[in-house]
């Protein structure tokens, strides 16, 4: 089938950027995504242009690294997939597919489709983690964890950290991302013992990396890959209502 | 020829030799530990779990990776499962059991006190991944769950859904991170390395290239680790990440580090066929499924039936009939190669007949379709998304697809190669799987390996280092490494030729598959030696990388990985040609039995085969490592 593409090119930080039309006669539905961006870039780079830059790794969806907005939609308009996972099937001949870059101030644009998002990181590194030695741990059964806190702490777990839930808010709130992984913890009783500093420091965090406010519209849980429930967003404000509260240090 | 003897094992009965050496290894006290500084490259699970637990202990650690976060290495997507010998079913297991599974599950071809050391320090990992709030499957009572995987009779295999990989990935990428708040790990993302800097014969420091900017930028160290994975992706259609490479590694073998067994690799059975041309690569679908799948192909060759309409009698459940004992569970190479005969013999299924049916309906009628959708509901999803088919419905088209190094930087008992100060960890070393990798071993190598092995052998390393500075970055052994990286970027910028660097590695791809995969044979290897020089030849001369090497160009990283697949590709050949047996994964369609099943040679090859750079990519120096079997005895590996 027929593609017609409006690409996002960007040449740096600072350059203004624009988008460029490309067409590409012989897609297949097949073929995914990525693979009609491979196609393009063959095209290109045989032509001595430069490849169109997108990030991408593991192209089965788990390692968060792809991830455009598609026709203004951050991974496409297939519920609950990323990037690597749409197929063309999902396109009519002669369509016509806006890309873009996940647009947010605290994503800036390394090169067209490229954006960092190291911010979202910084927000690990703030205290999403148990503070655990290697080789302090106790005997993994002597902490018994339900069945029904440990897949509910999954569910918060499965995070894969792409950004798109930053991307598809109007506010460019990374509240999912954070809230996904102050849940995870706090639902465990290996995490939970240091849910109040934890939050306190990863909601800090979150304001300083320049993203917007949660403002409940919930169109970051319609784009998750992994559909992650707004509910983990509930469970932060409830922890940091919580540690403001009570959390003496 | 010259034999490996010192492979540094340690003296005393085979249960006792980590306990000996961890009681005689070499400490560096608390207070002067943050005098080191190390660098690890990779942040999959080898090199976060030992990044981090060697910030813990005090040391300085620099810590690499391409991709645009820790996160994201390619641990990130092993789905099934990690071993452990808990004995949480009561069902038999023990280390030893452990052990001789794995050993077995090699072929014989590994070193006995490694692969005890991987089963034995088991259970450690599973007790630290769950205090780092590894959310594993649970009972309803709270204890931890188990499932089996290929090649063994016991429940051993932990797992978290079908994300096992990426939930213990987050597990030491946390506590990562939580060094690096606390300024003992310093991360560089988007940083590739290039080469390796020695000093005096021992590894000091490497050159890295900022992705983002393209600067090329010096680091020095005390030691070097390096964590960066395995090379499947030099098939190019395969189950890795797209920037899975071998580049690294292959550096490091070209400053002197031996490459250990390159050829073998592991040819996963269930895999998503290939559709086209265009493919990009082969997603794999866990091995976990073959615990309720039955794998099938209809008996008749040119059948044209869909499968819900061909009758029972009219299957062939060929593993379940070749392999009675261990069924559609048997291990990986033997599932691969019985596909592959089932192929071969023209009854493949599928547009391209090169797949075989993963069939669920008599697992759905067993259990209900809640209970498969609990177990591998995240798999079916995936499936459905990339082919657009309901598994519940119909049966998974799987077909084999590389997948996993066993081979890699060859390491002593330390883990440490053969350049001094240089260690390798997970998958880019070659050192517990032998000739074939067990399922659920994956994971267990490259956690055990940083969190429980590394920080002991690392520290005897610097504790008997008399040198004990850095080394400045403007030693003309960093300016000379530096200069090197920088003409071999200028080499495929100036080229201007009309190919792209992914046109040869899909050719050299092919090539590979063909005569250094599944089934080998002499006539096709040296033919493939010959059209891999050619291939080089030309990827020399006609290769297009626009732009510059001083900004994001992602086409430049490319042909630096695709140069370096292009020399690696006639080492695996090579290494493939001089053994003249058929052991685990490799197959040599010369010594195979009667029954169409691996000829082992033990007289002639129990060893592994240790390769040394010369300069001259076609004419390496083999040097032997023998393996020596004080515990168990080498027997023919039967799963029937």
């Amino acid at each position: 089938m027929k593609i017609i593409l409006k690409i996002w090119r960007q040449k740096n930080r600072q350059d203004k950027g624009e988008f460029c039309d490309y067409v590409l006669e012989d897609v297949t539905r097949d073929m995914s995504f990525l693979e009609m961006l491979d196609m393009l870039n063959n095209k290109l780079v045989k032509q001595g242009d430069r490849a169109v830059e997108f990030d991408h790794d593991c192209r089965e969806g788990i390692c968060g690294q792809c991830g455009v907005m598609i026709n203004g939609i951050a991974h496409g308009s297939l519920k609950n997939t990323t990037t690597c996972q749409l197929h063309m099937r999902e396109f009519k001949d002669g369509d016509t597919i806006y890309v873009e870059p996940f647009k947010a101030s605290a994503f800036p644009v390394v090169r067209d489709l490229k954006v960092d998002r190291s911010s979202l990181d910084h927000i690990i590194v703030s205290g999403g983690y148990v503070s655990v030695d290697t080789g302090q741990a106790p005997e993994a059964n002597n902490i018994p964890v339900t069945y029904e806190e440990a897949e509910s702490a999954f569910d918060a777990a499965a995070c894969i950290g792409c950004g798109a839930c930053v991307a598809s808010c109007k506010n460019s709130s990374a509240a999912l991302f954070t809230g996904a992984k102050i849940t995870h913890l706090a639902r465990l009783p290996q995490g939970e013992k240091e849910t109040a500093s934890r939050t306190m420091a990863m909601v800090d965090q979150m304001e300083q990396e320049n993203f917007g406010h949660c403002s409940n519209t919930e169109a970051c849980q319609v784009e998750c890959p992994e559909n992650i429930s707004v509910l983990t967003i509930a469970r932060m404000n409830y922890e940091y209502n919580r540690a403001k509260i009570l959390f003496k240090k | 020829m010259t034999k490996i003897t010192d492979t540094k094992v340690p003296a005393g009965p085979l249960a006792e030799k980590w306990s000996n050496y961890k009681a005689t290894a070499k400490l560096v006290s608390p207070n002067n530990r943050k005098k080191f500084e190390v660098i690890v490259v990779g942040t999959g699970l080898a090199g976060a779990s030992a990044a981090a637990s060697l910030a813990e202990m005090g040391y300085n650690v620099k810590s690499f990776c391409f991709q645009d976060s820790a996160r994201r290495a390619h641990s990130v997507a092993a789905q099934g499962g990690v071993n452990a010998a808990k004995n949480y079913r009561n069902d038999g297991d023990n280390v030893y059991r452990m052990f001789y599974d794995t050993i077995k599950g090699g072929d014989f071809r590994s070193r006995e006190a490694n692969t005890y050391r991987l089963a034995e320090c088991s259970a450690s990992l599973i007790d630290q991944a769950v205090a780092q709030g590894v959310p594993f499957g649970r009972e309803y009572g709270g204890y931890l769950r188990n499932r089996s995987f290929g090649g063994v009779q016991v429940s051993r295999t932990f797992y978290a859904r079908g994300q096992t990989g990426q939930q213990l990935l987050l597990g030491s990428y946390q506590a990562l991170l939580r060094q690096q708040k606390k300024g003992k790990v310093k991360l560089y993302t988007r940083h590739e390395m290039l080469d390796l800097v020695l000093i005096d014969g021992k590894a000091r420091g490497i050159i890295a290239r900022n992705l983002d900017t393209g600067e090329i930028e010096r680091y020095a160290a005390n030691t070097v680790v390096l964590a960066t994975g395995g090379f499947g992706k030099i098939y190019y259609l395969s189950t890795l990440a797209m920037g899975c490479n071998a580049s690294a590694i292959w550096r490091a073998h070209k400053k002197g580090a031996y490459m250990a067994n390159p050829s073998w690799t592991q040819i996963h059975p269930t895999c998503l066929p290939q559709s086209g041309e265009y493919q990009s690569k082969l997603t794999l679908m866990s091995e976990s499924l073959r615990n309720d799948g039955r794998i099938w192909v209809p008996e008749a060759k040119s059948e044209t039936r869909p499968p819900g309409e061909i009758p029972e009698e009219e299957r062939d459940y060929y593993l379940e009939r070749k392999y009675p004992s261990f069924g559609n569970l048997a291990p990986r190479d033997i599932a691969s190669r019985a596909a592959k005969e089932q192929i071969d013999l023209g009854k493949g299924i599928g547009p391209l007949k090169n797949a075989v049916y993963l069939d669920f309906s008599k697992a759905i009628e067993e259990n209900g379709k809640d209970i498969i959708a609990e177990r591998y509901g995240n798999l079916f999803t995936m499936y459905r998304k990339i082919t657009g088919i309901d598994a519940y419905k119909e049966p998974m088209k799987i077909s084999p697809a590389a997948h996993f190094s066993m081979g890699g930087l060859w390491v002593d008992y330390e883990l440490m190669t053969s350049i001094p100060g240089l260690f390798a960890i997970g998958e880019a070393n070659f050192s517990d799987h032998g000739a074939n990798r067990l399922g659920a071993n994956s994971l267990l190598q490259a956690c055990v390996d940083g969190y429980f092995v590394l920080p002991y052998t690392l520290q005897n390393y610097i504790g008997n280092e008399t040198d004990r500075s850095t080394p400045p970055i403007d030693h003309p052994a960093f300016a000379e490494a530096e200069d090197k990286v920088n003409r071999q970027m200028e080499r495929f910028l100036s080229c201007k030729g009309k190919r792209t660097a992914e046109d040869f590695h899909k050719i050299l791809g092919r090539e590979l598959y063909d005569k250094c995969g599944l089934l080998r044979t002499k006539k096709g290897l040296e033919e493939a030696i010959q059209n891999i020089r050619r291939i080089r030849k030309e990827f020399e001369e006609d290769l297009m990388v626009p732009g510059d090497a001083k900004e994001v160009n992602s086409e430049l990283e490319k042909a630096g990985r695709v140069a370096d697949y292009m020399e690696l590709a006639e080492l695996m050949c090579i290494d493939a040609l001089e053994r003249e047996e058929s052991c685990g994964a490799h197959f040599r369609a010369e010594h195979q039995t009667g029954e169409g099943e691996a000829r082992r040679d033990d007289e002639n090859f129990s060893y592994s085969a240790a390769w040394e750079w010369t300069g001259n990519i076609s004419a390496p120096n083999l040097k032997k490592e023998p393996l020596i079997f004080e515990t168990v005895t080498p027997t023919i590996r039967s799963y029937k």
